[in-house]
């Protein structure tokens, strides 16, 4: 059964002055899964991200975002597909000189005219999510790292965005820490249906939480298709990095 | 009566036309969507109609429900909470599988309490603010000053405990280098001095007495009041930025690891330094400002440098120098005292460095001219 597709990448070209990035991308992620894009340093995958979040002006080819090709978007429609999709940076994008919780407020605050008393529950609540109710009126500067990612992925399911980017969200958390933040992306995906764009190194998070993966290296997809055929892939970029998995018989603990 | 009070406790409305609500009996019926948008109109029309409601207990049933988000499971809770205080009890019932998935994920645990942290009223926060104004900023300086000038006085018996070449480096930094600067400000304000009342004593004939507003300005004010400002605008930045950022890469930490007092070791040398060059500052100052004093006396009055000097020589008392010296050593302390206070105090990153460098250097700047101020009146 062919699934619905929020993401659809096609032919995307992309160079910085000389340097060029990507030569020829496509790919695409269906509704209600976690796509993990992957690939060692350099290979792109930064530059993909900000091509789908609209942060850099597409030169060859296109990128359709929940069925609309955001090259063609007018300032209006763009800002319409921003609150339909959340971001989770790697260093968490938080505003400094606000607190926690008027961070996490702030979409609440600007998009919608929610009573305050209402907008500070559910900040309340998502803080909870992210088990992080006790920072509700620290400044960011307070925050330990992990802290400070946790409450950028507040911020960023706010306001139930259907598709939600994350932008290496383990790096710098511990594994006790990673597993509840898998966890999380996990249910945001189960219960909400959320459609899940990540991208990351963790090998013990891609375990847990990815459905689909995409695999870039050197400007190119080497990779596309679900987790268990990329676990078995024969392509070598593809094979070194779950090779590391293999000596560590993770794939024993897969099968149990 | 009865069918009166009936009437008013029931009630039905209409969120964007995608919410129906109805209050029938103690049932209250929600029908449709409810999410972000339908939740901000949900609960204000409920808001006002919460007086009416009548009924002790509630019972939401929300079989009609299609769609809810994170929004609207926390508007029912937020509602329910309402009920609550009012003293009427409700419940939420028949929700269908996947609507009663999202309450689950989302409805706050209700024997936890859980709410938002209540906001600081007003008389509280001022209150707060100025504990924590005495607390950390008023005790914290002089916590801070007490040490720095127990370690300032023993260490000057033990002198195995300094860092060798540290007292000479920074003497060098703070004291020698402002020469310069300092030399050049002195001189033009003296000379501007001059200048500016030239006018106004030639009116009088009173030409002579030039020499004594030069010389008593420059002693008694302008000489140690521009030479600390100056140092505290080169060194107490630097001194600052210095310490906070040992801070920030973790230096002050692996200092006292070592066993070694980050007062002492930093901050000590530094007191010394400044206390000890302050005072040759400032006599390189008032030598400057008065000889550009008398430049322009020569210039603008014809005084010729004898008599310059000889009136110079009548007039000058050894308590202006006495003052300056011991003013040196307010300003060195304090400004060496604001700058390790600032530096000390940064907060995490880049960011906090150039905070507290800023502010360190507009507080030694106001302490100095505070105490230049109390210290005038002392020795008027």
């Amino acid at each position: 059964m062919e699934k619905e597709k929020v993401l659809e990448v096609q032919n995307l070209y992309a160079a910085y002055d000389e340097m060029v990035v990507l030569t020829d991308v496509s790919f695409s992620a269906n509704k209600g899964e976690v796509t993990v894009i992957l690939g060692g340093s350099g290979s792109g995958k930064t530059t993909v991200l900000n091509h789908l979040l609209g942060l850099l002006p597409i030169a060859k080819g296109t990128v359709s975002l929940l069925g609309k090709n955001v090259a063609t978007l007018r300032e209006v429609e763009q800002v319409d597909l921003y609150l339909q999709m959340g971001v989770f940076y790697q260093n968490g994008g938080l505003l400094n000189s606000l607190t926690v919780a008027e961070n996490v407020a702030l979409p609440l605050n600007q998009h919608t005219n929610l009573p305050q008393d209402l907008i500070d529950e559910i900040v309340f609540m998502k803080l909870g999510l992210v088990n992080l109710q006790h920072a509700f009126y620290l400044y960011p500067s307070q925050l330990s790292g992990g802290m400070m990612k946790r409450a950028a992925l507040a911020r960023a399911i706010v306001m139930d965005p259907p598709i939600l980017f994350c932008d290496e969200p383990g790096a710098g958390l511990d594994p006790v820490s990673l597993e509840i933040l898998d966890k999380l992306i996990l249910n945001l995906k189960n219960k909400l249906g959320m459609s899940i764009i990540m991208v990351t190194h963790e090998v013990s998070s891609i375990l847990r939480v990815a459905n689909r993966i995409v695999f870039l290296d050197k400007g190119v997809v080497v990779f596309e298709g679900p987790l268990h055929e990329a676990l078995h892939s024969t392509q070598p970029a593809v094979n070194e990095f779950f090779s590391v998995m293999k000596n560590e018989n993770i794939r024993e603990l897969l099968k149990g | 009566m009865m069918r009166k009070k009936r009437a008013r406790t029931s009630f039905s409305f209409c969120c964007q036309d995608r919410l129906q609500v109805n209050l029938d009996g103690q049932t209250m019926s929600l029908s449709g969507k409810l999410t972000m948008q339908e939740a901000a109109e949900l609960t204000r029309h409920f808001l006002n109609h919460l007086r009416f409601i009548e009924q002790k207990t509630l019972v939401f049933d929300l079989s009609g429900l299609v769609h809810i988000d994170s929004a609207g499971v926390m508007a029912l809770f937020y509602i329910r909470k309402k009920l609550y205080e009012k003293g009427i009890q409700s419940e939420l019932t028949d929700a269908p599988e996947s609507i009663a998935d999202k309450i689950r994920l989302f409805y706050p645990e209700e024997e936890a309490g859980a709410s938002p942290p209540r906001r600081p009223a007003f008389f509280e926060y001022v209150g707060g603010q100025v504990y924590h104004f005495f607390s950390s900023y008023v005790f914290g300086f002089i916590l801070l000053a007490a040490n720095i000038f127990y370690w300032g006085v023993t260490d000057i018996f033990k002198p195995r405990a300094r860092r060798k070449g540290e007292f000479v480096n920074q003497a060098v930094l703070i004291g020698v280098n402002a020469v310069v600067i300092v030399v050049f400000l002195t001189f033009v304000i003296g000379y501007v001095i001059a200048l500016h009342s030239a006018g106004q004593l030639r009116t009088f004939g009173a030409n002579i007495f030039v020499v004594d507003l030069v010389v008593f300005s420059i002693l008694s004010q302008m000489g140690p009041l521009i030479t600390a400002i100056l140092v505290a605008g080169r060194s107490g930045s630097a001194i600052a930025a210095e310490i906070a950022t040992m801070k920030v890469t973790a230096e002050l930490d692996a200092l006292k690891t070592m066993g070694l007092n980050p007062n002492r070791f930093v901050v000590v040398p530094k007191l010394y330094a400044c206390m000890l060059t302050m005072p040759f500052l400032i006599v390189f100052a008032n030598v400057a400002g008065i000889f550009g004093g008398g430049l322009a006396a020569n210039v603008y009055l014809d005084i010729t440098p004898e008599v310059f000097v000889n009136r110079m020589m009548d007039i000058m008392r050894n308590k202006e120098l006495w003052v300056a010296l011991v003013k040196s050593q307010v300003y060195a302390a304090l400004i060496v005292l604001t700058g390790s206070f600032y530096g000390f105090r940064v907060e995490r990153g880049a960011e906090g460095v150039g905070k507290v460098t800023t502010v360190a250097v507009v507080v030694s700047i106001t302490l100095v001219i505070v105490a230049d101020s109390l210290l005038g009146v002392i020795f008027y």
